[in-house]
């Protein structure tokens, strides 16, 4: 696997399907493996979806180094917001390979996650996933991961104190 | 029914300051509070910048009533009751946007940018006592502006917005003053989540210091693993990396005023903003220096701040500049609404790096806001015990002179409740 126009959906989802699920059993120091060494995590705000970080106040802009302190911090028992953690189930679909440059390719999907805390349902994140993979020998590396929310604002879901 | 007692006991004799957690989960608090609060003060309605050419507008929710904040055609800003004259229907459903013209739904009444209304399909089925230079939009009784900062007020009574803000204008000036022009905008992209707490939880946590080495401790590690130094010095009673104090600025206002530990994009560098930016970190400084001298620059970039403007406008001037508001919906329910403030003539980079700076601690995906959001939550979940455990205690610091209120304590809290509590219980409030 190494020539990203040869990439089939098929291979996309068995990547998305694995990544959801070890993002739902927070097992992030996993997850950080499946990180490019360039990788960047983005949520743009919901009113300013295709807005750049480096000119609109996001929700979240991580590079490498801030999503690896980030793993950090959600994995503290002092990151109150998600201590004890949230239970996380997450739904991909309508995965579509939307172009493929070099070694990348483009994919994006849909996703519902479902988030319960503290014994109450809270609510639902829906939204598209955009991702830019790097394709390797051993697999799929994450380059660029942004989180379309479709909701009008956050409101009663509060905050993304998980990897969304 | 407004009460006559006080919410809080305030024993300055032995130090004692205590809150009646009534407050928090009451709804005839909350009633008490649209008419003596909401309906009396200054309450933040928007940011010039936020309209800048004739026609636009931005739709919110302002102390509880649906408005339209707008820039008519001749330049004029303006706010208007978002209701029709006729039947009541909002005109305007869009959150912001440009437009000569509102238009109702329902009837197709339709309103210019000045609020004047414009056209009645069907006007000859009136007699001449219909007057439509009599039926503009309504505007709040008062609307001015501070700077750019605009307020609308509900009381024809009330004092003017300067009046009001007294000190307060002081701490204004040295967020204004990061702008070599003078000019501060909102950047685009909003930040808008609700917390499951009473309000007044988010303005004691916007300036309540004492939290955050428990509350925030991720983000201290994060801080240090990141090459800050955030140990708090020897001196006895700090908790804090460095000194902070709590200042009253009358009216019901007041402030953190801290020695900065935690970078500044204007214009303290820390190791997040990368080496890379040091020489434009040095040059927006040698800036503030020869525009301000060098005291003041090290006033406005040396120093940090969480201001809050009676009752419900915080201004984060810390790891970036935030404005901040929220309003109640329900006694255990508060919707906030986040923007971020940069100086109009910034460059790219610079604006990147606050930008930046402003998610490595606030908002729903910063390393510290979602904790505090937290702890708001608890306290109100906890607060379902107010009848078996009725009081909140708040009496940090109360031995000490007021020249020696430290952040950490809880001097600034008391300043807010003890206005809040005037406010809710005198005389007239009653009727």
């Amino acid at each position: 696997m190494t020539k990203a126009s040869h990439i089939t959906r098929a291979q996309v989802e068995d990547f998305l399907f694995m990544e959801a699920d070890l993002l739902d059993n927070w097992e992030l120091n996993e997850w950080e493996k499946l990180l490019a060494d360039d990788a960047c995590y983005y949520i743009p705000p919901n009113d300013k979806l295709d807005g750049s970080h480096k000119d609109t106040l996001f929700i979240i802009a991580d590079d490498r180094e801030r999503l690896h302190q980030r793993i950090i911090r959600v994995l503290d028992p002092n990151c109150h917001a998600e201590h004890p953690k949230s239970r996380l189930s997450r739904v991909i679909s309508n995965v579509r390979i939307l172009s493929t440059e070099g070694d990348l390719v483009h994919i994006s999907a849909n996703f519902i996650c479902h988030r319960y805390r503290r014994y109450e349902r809270l609510g639902e994140y829906v939204g598209k996933m955009l991702y830019t993979l790097r394709v390797t020998g051993d697999g799929f590396l994450i380059k660029e991961r942004r989180v379309l929310l479709k909701s009008h604002e956050l409101g009663s879901l509060g905050s993304v104190s998980f990897i969304l | 029914m407004t009460r006559q007692g006080s919410y809080v006991v305030d024993d300055q004799e032995k130090g004692i300051f205590l809150l009646d957690r009534i407050v928090h989960v009451s709804e005839d608090v909350l009633r008490d509070e649209m008419k003596n609060i909401f309906s009396k003060c200054w309450i933040y309605v928007g940011h010039s910048s936020e309209l800048k050419k004739p026609g636009d507008f931005q739709t919110r929710k302002v102390a509880g009533r649906p408005v339209i904040f707008a820039r008519d055609q001749k330049g004029q800003i303006r706010c208007f009751f978002n209701t029709c004259r006729h039947r009541g229907a909002i005109v305007c459903t869009e959150r912001h946007g440009n437009t000569r013209r509102f238009f109702c739904v329902y009837h197709g009444w339709s309103y210019n940018n000045d609020g004047a209304l414009a056209r009645v399909p069907g006007e000859e089925a009136y007699t001449e006592a219909f007057d439509k230079s009599t039926l503009g939009m309504k505007s709040p009784a008062k609307f001015e502006n501070y700077r750019d900062f605009w307020f609308l007020n509900l009381d024809p009574n009330a004092p003017s917005l300067k009046d009001y803000l007294g000190r307060a204008t002081e701490y204004l000036d040295l967020v204004v003053e990061q702008s070599p022009s003078g000019q501060m905008e909102v950047l685009q992209g909003t930040q808008e989540y609700d917390v499951a707490g009473n309000w007044k939880l988010m303005v004691e946590n916007s300036v309540d210091d004492y939290h955050l080495p428990s509350t925030h401790s991720t983000w201290l590690n994060y801080m240090a693993n990141s090459g800050v130094k955030v140990e708090p010095p020897k001196e006895a009673g700090l908790l804090l990396p460095t000194k902070g104090y709590a200042v009253d600025l009358g009216n019901g206002h007041f402030t953190t005023d801290n020695v900065n530990f935690r970078g500044r994009p204007v214009a303290k560098w820390i190791p997040i903003y990368g080496e890379d930016s040091k020489q434009e970190i040095d040059d927006i400084r040698a800036e503030l220096v020869e525009r301000l001298g060098p005291e003041r620059a090290a006033r406005v970039a040396d120093t940090n701040r969480n201001l809050v403007i009676f009752p419900n406008l915080v201004i984060n001037d810390g790891s970036s500049v935030t404005i901040r508001a929220f309003y109640p919906e329900g006694v255990d329910k508060m919707h906030v609404v986040a923007w971020a403030l940069g100086p109009v003539e910034e460059s790219e980079s610079a604006r990147a790096r606050r930008l930046d700076a402003f998610l490595t601690f606030y908002g729903p995906g910063g390393f510290a806001t979602p904790d505090d959001v937290e702890a708001l939550e608890m306290v109100q979940k906890g607060l379902a015990n107010w009848q078996e455990d009725r009081w909140s205690e708040m009496s940090r610091g109360m031995g000490r002179s007021e020249e020696e209120q430290l952040n950490s304590d809880e001097f600034h809290l008391r300043l807010f409740w003890r206005k809040w509590n005037e406010m809710m219980t005198k005389e007239e409030a009653s009727s």
